[in-house]
């Protein structure tokens, strides 16, 4: 870690920052993922499907062993493993039910296997506990310069598709009835979230872990749908809260050599808790 | 003498709706057979029926979404294609989820181009289109609140701003009274028939109840045993017909103001001494 600690010179701060090429690479992946996870996170709390988000990250975790243990990349393995999740959850799940007890029953059920699987392969590893630990928890060591290539490209190929099929996603998330009668392709749209889930998923495990992914993925989509109720804003808001977050919780496990996901779960909870405090004042007090 | 003929009325169509023996089924069971239903334009139906005879789905099929199994169906002089601009539907539902944070108006918003791809441009005649909607429907003092925290009867305003706003000429409204109190039932029933006869809208309005509706509406059909009936309020809505079409003992009652009233056609029998 750097010789010398942050200053009140930002400028100076941010030369120590750059100065190493992990540190670059951290911060080229971190960028690109905090983006990606504030625009799919605003729709995974729109449509309720939260823990179908904790199930693909705790996927990523056998998949990133995975791809460890047969000497591929752990970013494919996770990207893998995640997708077919995702398949199987579209279907074990159902249509329109977003969020509903089908689809929470079928996450449920994937959610141990995958666990199980994890557990299995970490011990057929038999390697260091080091690897493990950074997936789990995420890290700013280990991201390669094809790391970030490859974060660069699924980063922005799935920013273009939610693009694409943000109105009717969205149409189809707060009022899919209506959608279908309009021509949305419901169910489609349902899978290819997430798809676009699993994607993000991957990407994100390796700055913060898959034990801690809902920092990004989940508490800033959060915060900014307690803050505003306008689509555009709050997809803005999302996203300029997850790269905070990202970028401060890197620059203080940089000068501090505490882990990163401690750094970025904090802020985001922390914000999170406070947003809640603030838009409901009454919640606090009340009763029930 | 009708004052409020939509614009295209001179076109070749007479009818709004028109079905023609038509029949539906579900996972292969028979929902109705035999239905032969014409609605004019500008008429403000109810349907009307037990529970599960199929009152919904004679709305989806209309709209496409439910294919006939047997004959055809036409709205404005066309057969039904999902999709279409010139049905506003809206479906059975409980209450949005109270903490759907999205503004009344950016619902109703998704009703004029909720199904286009791409990003969403701001756009000043969207944005008026949406608004004429907002006052057409008087949910001017709550558009910028999240459609969650409103009440039953605004959201139902809202949703049938949303219906409207791409420019329907037809409204499919299921249940859209249901759960909601008295005043919003008579109140949401006037909005309804006001857009019938000043936009001549063709409205199709299934209920559960018919009392709150029946000072309002031109024609009621009846969806029972697999068939359809339709007439004028006053030749339906007998005790004899009634009784026949629900299987079970249904008065009408005459008011001394000369309305009707309907009693007893969902209270299930519990207890029946002189039954066997």
């Amino acid at each position: 870690m750097p010789d010398q600690g942050p200053s009140w010179d930002v400028v100076a701060d941010v030369q120590l920052l750059l100065q190493f090429h992990f540190m670059q690479n951290a911060l080229l992946a971190g960028t690109m993922v905090a983006m990606l996870a504030g625009v799919a996170g605003y729709f995974v709390v729109l449509r309720g499907q939260s823990f179908a988000a904790h199930m693909l990250s705790q996927v990523g975790f056998p998949g990133a062993a995975a791809g460890v243990l047969i000497h591929a990349s752990p970013v494919l393995g996770l990207i893998v493993f995640c997708a077919g999740a995702a398949l199987g959850l579209g279907a074990l799940g159902r249509e329109v039910d977003a969020g509903h007890r089908l689809e929470s029953a079928a996450i449920g059920s994937i959610l141990a296997f995958s666990l199980g699987l994890g557990f299995l392969f970490v011990r057929l590893y038999g390697g260091s506990a080091q690897g493990i630990y950074a997936f789990l928890f995420g890290t700013i060591l280990g991201i390669t310069d094809r790391d970030v290539q490859l974060t660069f490209a699924v980063a922005l190929a799935t920013i273009a598709v939610l693009a694409a099929i943000g109105r009717p996603l969205m149409f189809a998330s707060v009022d899919p009835d209506v959608a279908v009668a309009r021509g949305v392709p419901v169910r489609m749209l349902s899978l290819a979230f997430l798809l676009i889930l699993a994607l993000s998923v991957a990407i994100t495990v390796q700055i913060v872990g898959t034990l801690l992914i809902f920092a990004l993925l989940v508490a800033p989509a959060a915060s900014a749908l307690q803050l505003t109720a306008r689509p555009g804003r709050g997809i803005a808001l999302s996203i300029v809260l997850s790269l905070v977050f990202t970028w401060l919780g890197l620059a203080l496990a940089y000068f501090t050599n505490v882990p990163v996901g401690f750094f970025i779960t904090t802020l985001a909870f922390a914000f999170y808790v406070a947003v809640r405090l603030v838009t409901a004042p009454g919640a606090v007090m009340a009763p029930a | 003498m009708r004052i409020s003929q939509p614009v295209q009325a001179s076109q070749s169509y007479t009818s709004a709706l028109a079905f023609e023996h038509a029949a539906a089924r579900l996972g292969g069971r028979p929902i109705w057979s035999e239905v032969d239903l014409e609605v004019a334009p500008g008429e403000f139906v109810a349907i009307l029926g037990p529970n599960g005879a199929g009152k919904s789905t004679l709305l989806k099929a209309l709209l496409g979404v439910v294919p006939l199994a047997e004959g055809s169906v036409s709205v404005f002089g066309r057969a039904v294609r999902r999709g279409t601009d010139e049905i506003g539907y809206l479906p059975q539902r409980r209450r949005f989820d109270p903490d759907l944070r999205i503004r009344a108006a950016d619902l109703i918003r998704l009703g004029l181009d909720g199904e286009r791809w791409g990003l969403s441009l701001p756009s000043q005649a969207k944005a008026n289109r949406v608004a004429e909607m907002v006052e057409l429907v008087g949910a001017t003092a709550y558009e910028d609140r999240p459609i969650g925290e409103l009440s039953g009867g605004e959201q139902q305003r809202i949703l049938i701003a949303q219906a409207l706003v791409s420019g329907a000429r037809m409204l499919a409204l299921d249940e859209p009274l249901e759960s909601l109190d008295l005043n919003n039932q008579q109140a949401i029933s006037e909005l309804i028939r006001g857009i019938c006869r000043t936009r001549g809208v063709t409205v199709l309005l299934v209920a559960h109840d018919i009392n709150p509706i029946l000072p309002f509406i031109d024609r009621v059909v009846y969806v029972a045993g697999g068939h359809v009936l339709s007439g004028k309020p006053q030749d339906v809505i007998r005790t004899e017909t009634l009784t026949a079409l629900y299987g079970t003992p249904v008065e009408v009652l005459h008011t001394s103001d000369g309305r009707l009233v309907v009693v007893g056609q969902y209270e299930p029998v519990t207890h029946h001494p002189d039954d066997h």
